[in-house]
């Protein structure tokens, strides 16, 4: 006969066990220093000409990317 | 910033294949590998459709997913990489991508086969960046030189967009308003806009887009 301690400890096993199959992995990618999910490489911005200055390499995308809107670049 | 997404306006590509030739020069691509290519639907029928096709850098990869050596990885910026040191060259990628985008050339070490080569958002590798081993396994890398693709920037009708995906569908929603029409007209003025009403082809100051010929306004107009 399983004693009411036994049973209590069960559950709580399996509670805990069906709890961590809810659990969900971040999705968005974790870049860890020189390391890609494992494969070894750095940011596009470590290296020169931007020398780890992120947000300078973000303007430089922005600029790019907004002369594709010539709507942008030649308004009425 | 997001991720790092293309976008090909079916209403301005031409079929030019500049995005493509840009693409082989840019990476000094061999013969029988194409990263990019045009698909036309329908061709040459009237309201034929193309698009430019590549690695379009899904946000839940197949290939990342059946890649039986893991040889993928997700950069930050949301372009899916490739480590070819890793890479054996079976092809599963191949069969997994809705898109057809991993190549194989026919020549190198693995025989008919070779290692998988595919479109990198211009990102390069593993190797250091901007170096003469990145290079030739994998290409100029641009964006480690705060440049987009050189296909989306060599694009003659800026057709393909390249960039962040909020940014460049901001850019397709601002064409498709000044447009002022959906999917069901096509043409050059229903993709560059109508000129301005009483404006006089080639004449400076009256809005006319050079000497091009006042097209007829489409159903409903354009706004603008």
């Amino acid at each position: 006969m399983i004693s009411m301690r036994t049973m209590a400890a069960i559950v709580a096993a399996v509670a805990a066990l069906a709890l961590a199959g809810c659990g969900e992995r971040p999705q968005v990618v974790n870049y860890k220093q020189g390391k890609y999910q494992g494969k070894p490489d750095t940011a596009a911005y470590s290296n020169a000409p931007f020398n780890g200055n992120k947000q300078q390499w973000d303007n430089a995308i922005e600029t790019r990317m907004q002369a594709q809107n010539e709507y942008a670049r030649i308004r009425d | 910033m997001a991720r790092m997404k293309f976008l090909c306006d079916a209403e301005r590509c031409i079929e030019c294949n500049s995005c493509v030739t840009a693409c082989k020069q840019e990476h000094e691509i061999p013969w029988g590998v194409n990263r990019r290519r045009v698909v036309t639907l329908n061709d040459g029928v009237p309201g034929e459709r193309s698009i430019s096709v590549a690695c379009m850098h899904c946000s839940d990869a197949p290939c990342m997913a059946v890649c039986p050596v893991d040889c993928f990885y997700k950069s930050e910026e949301g372009v899916v990489l490739h480590d070819k040191d890793l890479c054996i060259g079976c092809g599963y990628c191949f069969y997994a991508c809705p898109f057809g985008a991993p190549q194989f050339p026919q020549t190198g070490a693995f025989g008919v086969r070779g290692k998988m080569d595919k479109c990198t958002f211009c990102a390069g590798g593993p190797e250091p960046d901007r170096s003469e081993a990145e290079f030739q396994k994998y290409g100029r890398n641009r964006l480690a030189e705060g440049k987009l693709p050189a296909c989306a920037e060599m694009c003659s009708t800026k057709a393909l967009l390249g960039g962040d995906g909020d940014t460049i569908a901001n850019i397709y929603r601002d064409r498709v308003t000044h447009r002022g029409k959906g999917g069901e007209v096509w043409g050059w003025a229903t993709a560059y806009k109508l000129p301005p009403a009483g404006a006089q082809p080639g004449v400076p100051g009256t809005g006319a887009p050079g000497a091009a010929p006042a097209p007829a306004a489409p159903p409903g107009g354009a706004k603008s």
